[in-house]
């Protein structure tokens, strides 16, 4: 009787708390959905926006030959996407090696002890710190304290400390991906360390760490603040001497030595002037900036999925 | 009490270890372990263990999970130096040269003992670089040498005849079988003074299980092997001599033919009938 | 009893006839001692880095301190460093990156929270691995690039709705920045709320909660170590940002919180000040070491926070 009443009562009201529930929970998957679209249609808007203000220059052969100028219709991005090039090749030359390095010394040498610790703090903390204190470095120290100017070397160098914690962890990562068997194998062959390291762990570990390395680099090519603190937003209307010669020894390092300019640093040079026609230039720069970061974060993004599909 | 009277022997036997065995003795075995005792950290896996190894014939060791016969036969080759905080005392002595392989460097230790593990783990690399990596891993450069030494690491582990026309293509491409003779080539290919395998046929189907079975007994004559095995009928099958373990200890070593048909010991007794196991 | 039967076939010596040579080995114990000496190198690289930035900051605004009182540095409100009469009060720096950093968190919580229960606790495993990449190429856009877009296409459009907005303003650059930390802060709390056992989960639903339920009560809950770091480390990425609020939050040193007002952030000082050309050894020179000194004792404390916080949230489960 008692229950017989109870049931009655609850009954429906049961169903009303699993129709609200219901209802919070399409609410609730709503505002995800509705924050991804926001979140996308900002990426969207900043493409479409750049794409739509730099549109005359884009299509303008002229633009990507000519040298900054100050008549905004004749100014062009040769000087800073050859000078983007060559500072990533100083970036990648010095990152990729101690990056590596550090992780594999991390992963398969380090013991475990308050060093270790201290180093992997010290990494982390380091990936926090922000990109125009490692400016104040180079300003103070590979500037005034080792002289080596406002260069290509000292740009690719700062860049270059800038994107290492990226590559340590990464690196560090897929060596820890690298199954426990295979360097017991190795081991097991009487390998030492380093032929371990080196033959099997390193190629096992290598598209995990490519994967890394393209992402730093990416982040180095569209950083402009540590370069503007080294006082390298200057006009520059030449290019740095030719990697490459006709003659013996065919390479020659002048131009290391040599001022320079990039893309992030020439946009922002023509986004802080006040005439709307050097603005247009800027967008233009913005989109092959952001085409060359975004490939490559694309390129890394189909690596990691390639990747991870190897694995399963 | 049988226990106890068992390691009294042992220690008279063999405590004074400036005296060599006796010469025709020592000429047939591979090695000796003595008193060998193991630790990870506290936990103590092996309790002062004392076995021969014959030249040249295959010695099983069986007994119960976590008896410690995998964690013995690790000892040989050092791999538990590659972890911290692991700990060995006693020796385990490898002859003629009567080197105690314990306090030896583990990496030379390695290139002379050759191993093989529960499951295959080929290289990421070709067949014949797999085959080839100890030899590599040891200096070796010579083609010709190289490739030679494949070519007989392969015939001894019954490979050649199904990989010889694909030695450039991936290990992974093989099967779990096949992958499992290569990871025996490679351990055969620097022709290793004692092949250590750790249940080698432990991941296989019988079928597989019955060809590394075939190239076992192929071998035996020319290598000294030592093989760990959940598989009392495996032990019987291809083994020589078989030792049975327990909690850490030896509890009866023998020819198989006589551990299997009139074991001495109760706890072996109870384990090859299936009464505990 | 282990002795072997006399009848065993006498063999003959032991020993591979491939033993790797002396010379190689010697060879190869050089190489690896020196490999091992390398990357210990590359791993103390990391440390020369700190103690580098730490070397420069300290002796090269030691000769700003000498001259300028702690107290006058923390008290005052006022940054003219160029001017006749300067001031140096960093609190005017700080008060512009507070709002502008205190903007992005306004954003970037409730959105990152709510992405993160999405992504964690409603998304199928096929619509979160679509999304996660997607938000990554949101972080690799250039800064620069998001400050372009906010000084001329987001800040006109702000003005249309805010008329007393100025055309550099904080309000602006702290939306976009809140957004730009979004893929960051939700990946972060994402991770750490998919961490928490699904044994808690389950015991919510055995009593009957909706999922929106489980959500608040347990996971959020259970990961809040996690969440919070991943919103202090989200917070020290906005503070350390320059290149946004050195386009479009305007380089005019003031003591404000208003968003509507411009003002420079200590980052977007640097750099301004970087423009021109200091001499090495002049006041304004040290000054920007000075404030790159507080800029970078706040990230710090904020890092260390985050990573402690993290790394106990790890141990918890």
């Amino acid at each position: 009787m008692l229950n017989a009443e109870m049931s009655q009562a609850t009954l429906p009201n049961l169903t009303g708390i699993v129709d609200a529930n219901r209802r919070t929970d399409l609410v609730m998957a709503g505002i995800g959905i509705s924050v991804l679209i926001i979140a996308m249609s900002l990426l969207a808007a900043v493409v479409i926006d750049l794409i739509v203000g730099g549109w005359p220059r884009l299509m303008n052969p002229d633009f990507y030959l000519n040298f900054p100028s100050r008549h905004p219709l004749k100014a062009g991005i040769v000087s800073a996407w050859v000078g983007t090039i060559l500072v990533m090749l100083v970036t990648a030359g010095i990152a990729i090696p101690l990056g590596v390095g550090a992780g594999v010394y991390l992963e398969e040498y380090a013991a475990r002890n308050w060093i270790t610790d201290f180093i992997e703090i010290n990494v982390s903390n380091l990936a926090g710190v922000p990109s125009i204190i490692y400016g104040l470095l180079a300003l103070g120290l590979f500037i005034h304290g080792f002289g080596l100017g406002e260069t290509i070397l000292t740009a690719g160098l700062v860049l270059a400390l800038l994107i290492l914690p990226v590559i340590i962890v990464s690196t560090r990562e897929a060596i820890r991906g690298i199954p426990l068997d295979l360097r017991e194998a190795a081991y097991g062959l009487g390998a030492d360390k380093w032929q371990t390291v080196r033959l099997y762990v390193l190629p096992a570990a290598r598209s995990g760490i490519l994967t890394g390395t393209i992402v730093g680099l990416a982040r180095a090519i569209g950083e402009a603040a540590p370069v503007i603190t080294i006082g390298a937003l200057t006009f520059i209307a030449f290019l740095p001497p030719s990697p490459l010669q006709a003659s013996p020894p065919f390479i020659n390092f002048e131009w290391l030595e040599s001022p320079f300019t990039i893309m992030p640093i020439q946009m922002f040079n023509w986004v802080s002037r006040p005439q709307a026609e050097f603005h247009i230039n800027a967008a233009a720069t913005g989109v092959i900036l952001m085409l060359m970061t975004l490939a490559m974060n694309g390129i890394a993004i189909w690596l990691r999925y390639h990747l991870r599909r190897q694995i399963r | 009490m049988t226990q106890k009277i068992f390691h009294d022997q042992h220690v008279t036997q063999l405590s004074p270890k400036t005296e060599p065995p006796p010469h025709a003795q020592r000429e047939s075995l591979a090695a000796e372990i003595r008193k060998l005792s193991f630790w990870y950290g506290e936990t103590q896996a092996l309790k002062e263990i004392t076995l021969s190894i014959a030249y040249r014939k295959v010695t099983a060791l069986i007994g119960p999970s976590g008896c410690g016969k995998s964690t013995l036969l690790r000892s040989f080759n050092r791999m538990h130096d590659l972890y911290a905080g692991n700990r060995y005392s006693g020796e385990i002595c490898l002859f003629p040269e009567n080197h105690n392989l314990i306090e030896l460097d583990p990496f030379m230790v390695r290139l002379r003992i050759g191993m093989v593990f529960q499951k295959p783990n080929p290289f990421p690399k070709s067949i014949f670089e797999n085959v080839a990596a100890g030899l590599r891993i040891q200096g070796v450069q010579n083609k010709k040498l190289l490739s030679d030494r494949v070519e007989q690491a392969l015939r001894d582990a019954a490979l050649w005849e199904e990989v010889k026309d694909r030695l450039s293509q991936s290990a992974y491409g093989l099967s779990g079988g096949q992958q499992q003779r290569l990871c025996i080539a490679r351990a055969l290919a620097p022709q290793p003074e004692i092949l250590l395998l750790d249940e080698p046929t432990s991941a296989l189907d019988p079928i597989a299980t019955a060809k590394v079975e075939d190239l076992i007994t192929d071998i035996r004559n020319r290598f000294t092997v030592i093989i760990v095995t959940h598989n009392m009928q495996q032990a019987a099958r291809i083994s020589d001599f078989t030792a049975y373990m327990h909690l850490g200890k030896l509890i009866e070593f023998a020819p198989t033919g006589e551990l299997f048909t009139t074991p001495q010991e109760t706890l072996t007794r109870d384990y090859i009938t299936g009464r505990f196991g | 009893m282990p002795t072997l039967p006399s009848s065993l076939s006498p063999a003959g010596p032991a020993g591979s006839p491939f033993r790797a040579s002396k010379s190689f080995l010697r060879r190869r114990a050089l190489w690896g001692s020196f490999a091992g000496g390398c990357l210990l190198i590359a791993a103390a690289s990391s440390v020369f880095v700190t103690l580098g930035i730490v070397y420069v900051l300290v002796t090269e605004s030691m000769g700003f301190f000498a001259q300028i009182s702690l107290l006058d540095f923390l008290t005052d409100t006022q940054w003219t460093p160029v001017f006749e009469n300067a001031h140096f009060g960093v609190m005017t720096l700080v008060s512009a990156t507070v709002t502008v950093a205190g903007i992005a968190l306004a954003v970037s919580i409730p959105a990152g929270l709510a992405l993160a229960i999405y992504l964690s606790e409603y998304a199928r495993r096929e619509v979160r691995e679509t999304v996660k990449p997607c938000l990554e190429l949101l972080e690799g856009v250039p800064t620069v690039v998001y400050g372009y877009f906010t000084l001329l296409f987001f800040t006109p459009l702000l003005q249309t709705f805010i008329p007393g907005l100025e055309g550099f303003n904080m309000l602006g650059p702290g939306m976009v920045m809140g957004i730009m930390i979004l893929p960051y802060t939700a990946s972060v709390s994402e991770d750490a709320m998919r961490a928490v056992p699904s044994g808690l989960r389950e015991a919510g639903y055995a009593l009957g909660y909706s999922r929106f339920r489980v959500a608040m009560r347990v996971v959020v809950p259970a990961a809040f170590s996690g969440i919070t770091a991943a919103f202090i480390l989200g917070m020290s990425r906005a503070v350390g940002e320059t290149m946004v609020v050195a386009i479009a939050a305007g380089q005019n040193p003031n003591f404000s919180f208003n968003p509507t007002e411009g003002a420079a952030t200590i980052t977007a000082y640097i750099v301004q000040m970087a423009m021109g050309d200091l001499p090495h050894d002049s006041i304004a020179y040290q000054s920007v070491f000075a404030a790159g000194i507080v800029l970078f004792v706040i990230t710090l404390t904020f890092n260390l926070i985050g990573f402690f916080l993290r790394r106990r949230f790890k141990e918890v489960y």
